[in-house]
């Protein structure tokens, strides 16, 4: 325990040092806080070069196998370098369908063969992987889904339209709800799970445009796109299943990921500072007392969210209902961030109505644009509505609607 | 400079046995019928139970082995006071570990071998702190002057818990113009002293007590050296264990709310899958559950020494965000009862009694952030 102990603060000191030697400067251009937020070639050159270079240093993949590109070594030692690059506020790890959904889920149900193919070019940076779940008429409702996959010798033919597909236009692997039996009684179980090429004919994806006003996720067009049999994950009929597996790594209900570093760190601190420089009625802000209180309320709900990661892996402290820290951290997590956000653009006063690009707009507009960023998170990956719905239902035990 | 969020957060083999016998212990004694028993007597609770919980050491938990307790800390007594809080469970545990806590903390030595070991022991003891009805207010009214020798006593205390049944008093005074504690025993008050207060939470006892010319030893002083911070400290560790007995009492709360939803039809469904009270009542979950973190880090890092202010960081933010959890679970708790909410009958009743006064207890949660917010923010 206490030999652990001397090389887990030894390994602690070793990142410290990397990262305070290798954080890259500014690229003059606005780096993304969270991976949801790339837009352009620049912006995803900068990242993939920067994830190969903590991947080479030898701070990713901490805890996946050595025969797949990993390290082998306990989940504590990706926290740590996970914690010292939020520090450090390095910029974020892109590759996050990757590396946070589609990584553990072949990990925990691939075959050896699949691992072998796409694990490494997931921790390296090599292959972009994107998720192909939402549909234009389908998105709470995936389980729904109508896309369908119809098998066709030894490859499936691939017909629909995903959307708000992150990284479709960069991607190389997709990971793919799709419907191979229109049939079945249940609509979850005509569904299928694949690890879908993108470089193949009949495959579009068209770029988006976000309320920043930046291109982001792309609507992706199938039409008649062949992919190998080789390609299905698990069987016909174990689609849903599979998407829900994905999910739960989404979500964070489940680890196995191969860093948690998929988004900068914007805590209160930052809020406070930011607030430190304004004033409101001729006087500090932070003098006035109801501005006082809001914070002091938001310190204690920051305070409690991180007491509750510490406090989700001590099951004596979490009697009554287990699930609950693990199926609720999603939907606490984002819609603390998001009204977070929204205040501090009504602290700014006349300045908040300023956006990215005014010279004498609060921090670049850094408030404004990661508020509208922070609905990436309490819409994507389930809705903040379906989260409450999962909770009322899976963890206090509520009839379903 | 902000200062570094503290987030320690531990537990050990013998809280986990603590937790678990808490649990059964106050399940088995108060079930519901047995908590609307309790609220018809005077005492409000049963002297078998009491000294059961004595026999299983709960009031020696906080106590140093050397006076005869168990030595386990807060880190034992918030799950205790979450379990009573949990099965609304009311005895006179809080006072009296409080006394304990005061003596602890201010006590001479000779009234530390003399109290401290009667307590762990069941001997009932409580603090008289609130000099009226604001606990905001640090000027102490009651005083002490000297005479003949003695301590003659002036005032009036409020909401002094269990004082019907304590042994002995812990009374804040102002002694020389400085807060001094000083011990007053049951035999030098009259029964003129006590007026028992009405309360909105029918399971508590808590007094309007007189103490004008009352005669006490200047023994009876705590360490005057000591006194100030102990009171001080007093009020947080109050705090933080009436949070810990409303975060029990906001789950509870939440139980019957899911109980009535998941069997109560209506339009030919059952109310709990119409989203206008699932979705509030994840967010009960989710104050309780915030609640619950506040707890049980507060109760990791205060220990016996006087309370820096991490600790004390620590117990404002848990009874602000308790307060509001319990507030919010038992006013819901009476909304999704629909008109059996409005009835006696119906136990969601005792939740938002129990939410308005542990609101007060201690300072309500603007109490708490308007203090939190210089440690915080300059
Ligand atoms: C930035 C961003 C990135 C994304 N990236 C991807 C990606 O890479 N791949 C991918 O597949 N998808 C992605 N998504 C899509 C995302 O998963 C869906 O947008 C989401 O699941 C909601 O589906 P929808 O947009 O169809 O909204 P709808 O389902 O139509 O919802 C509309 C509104 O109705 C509410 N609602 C719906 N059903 C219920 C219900 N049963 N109870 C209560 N309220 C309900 C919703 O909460 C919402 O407020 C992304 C989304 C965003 C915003």
């Amino acid at each position: 325990m206490k030999d652990d102990n001397k090389k887990m603060e030894a390994f602690r000191e070793e990142v410290f040092a990397w990262m305070k030697e290798n954080k890259p400067s500014d690229p003059g251009f606005l780096l993304p806080q969270t991976f949801m937020e790339v837009g352009t070639e620049e912006q995803l050159d900068f990242l993939r070069k920067w994830q190969r270079k903590v991947y080479d240093a030898g701070y990713l993949g901490l805890a996946w196998p050595k025969e797949f590109g990993g390290h082998g070594l306990s989940p504590i030692y990706q926290q740590i370098a996970d914690q010292e690059m939020a520090l450090h506020r390095v910029p974020i790890l892109f590759n996050v369908i990757g590396l946070g959904w589609a990584g553990p889920l072949i990990l925990k149900n691939g075959t050896e063969d699949e691992k072998k193919k796409y694990l490494k070019g997931i921790l390296n940076g090599d292959d972009i992987w994107c998720q192909g779940f939402s549909e234009p008429d389908h998105g709470s409702d995936l389980g729904n889904a109508q896309t369908t996959a119809v098998r066709d010798g030894d490859t499936y033919v691939i017909n629909g339209t995903k959307i708000w597909t992150t990284f479709g236009n960069y991607s190389r692997y997709m990971i793919l709800l799709a419907r191979t039996n229109p049939e079945a009684k249940r609509k979850y179980d005509g569904l299928s799970f694949f690890l879908a090429p993108m470089d193949v004919p009949g495959v579009t994806a068209n770029p988006i445009q976000k309320i920043t006003g930046e291109y982001g996720f792309t609507e992706t067009f199938f039409d008649n796109a062949r992919i190998p049999t080789s390609c299905l994950m698990g069987e016909e009929g174990q689609g849903w299943t599979i998407a829900m597996q994905t999910l739960m790594f989404e979500r964070s209900a489940e680890g196995g990921q191969a860093s948690s570093y998929f988004m900068e760190r914007v805590t209160m601190d930052d809020l406070i500072k930011s607030a430190r420089t304004m004033t409101r009625d001729g006087r500090p802000l932070l003098e006035d007392p109801i501005v006082r209180d809001n914070l002091v309320q938001f310190l204690i709900e920051e305070k409690a969210l991180a007491l509750g990661v510490g406090r989700a892996d001590i099951p004596a402290l979490c009697s009554d209902y287990p699930l609950s820290l693990p199926l609720s951290g999603k939907l606490r997590a984002t819609e603390f961030f998001r009204r977070m956000r929204q205040y501090a653009i009504c602290l700014q006063g006349a300045k908040g109505g300023l956006y990215v690009g005014d010279d004498d707009a609060i921090e670049g507009g850094f408030w404004q644009r990661a508020y509208f960023n922070s609905f990436s998170a309490t819409i994507g990956g389930g809705t903040s509505q379906i989260q409450a719905n999962i909770i009322g239902e899976h963890v206090l035990g509520l009839p379903k609607g | 400079m902000l200062r570094e969020m503290n987030i320690e957060l531990s537990f050990d083999k013998e809280q986990a046995m603590i937790i678990k016998s808490a649990r059964e212990f106050c399940g088995k004694k108060s079930p519901i019928a047995s908590v609307r028993e309790m609220v018809e007597t005077d005492d409000g609770f049963e002297t078998d139970s009491w000294d059961e919980m004595a026999d299983l050491g709960w009031m020696g938990a906080a106590i140093p082995e050397e006076f005869g307790g168990f030595e386990l800390g807060m880190g034992s007594v918030v799950p205790i006071a979450e379990s009573m809080g949990r099965f609304m469970l009311s005895t006179p545990f809080f006072s009296t570990t409080l006394a304990g806590q005061a003596i602890l903390r201010a006590g001479t030595l000779d009234q530390k071998k003399t109290w401290l070991p009667k307590i762990a022991d069941g001997t009932i003891g409580t603090l008289a702190l609130l000099d009226n009805a604001d606990w905001g207010s640090d000027a102490i009214g009651c005083t002490a002057t000297e005479k003949g020798g003695k301590l003659i006593l002036n005032g009036v205390k409020w909401y002094v818990a269990d004082a019907g049944v304590s042994e002995f008093f812990i009374l804040s005074v102002n002694y020389k113009s400085a807060p001094a504690l000083v011990i007053v025993n049951r035999g030098q008050l009259s029964g003129d002293a006590f007026k028992r207060h009405i309360l909105i939470d029918e399971t508590k006892r808590a007094f309007k007590m007189d103490f004008s010319g009352v005669a006490v030893e200047k023994s009876e002083l705590l360490d005057p050296e000591a006194s100030p911070a102990a009171l001080r400290d007093l009020k947080l560790i109050g705090a933080l264990l009436t949070a810990a007995e409303a975060t029990g009492s906001a789950a509870a709360a939440l139980d019957i709310i899911i109980d009535y939803l998941k069997n109560r039809m209506q339009f030919g469904k059952l109310i709990g899958s119409y989203q206008g009270l699932k979705h509030p009542t994840v967010e009960v979950l989710n104050q309780m559950e915030a609640a619950r973190s506040h707890i049980y880090h507060a109760a990791t890092i205060v220990g016996d020494q006087p309370l820096d202010v991490d600790m004390e960081i620590a117990c404002r933010m848990a009874k602000a965000q308790a307060t509001e959890a319990l507030l919010f679970a038992g006013d819901r708790a009476v909304q999704f009862h629909g008109g059996m909410g409005f009835t006696y009958e119906c136990d969601a009743q005792l939740y938002i009694r129990r939410a308005q006064w542990a609101q007060q207890q201690f300072g309500d949660a603007y109490h708490h952030r308007k203090r939190l917010a210089p440690l915080l923010l300059d």
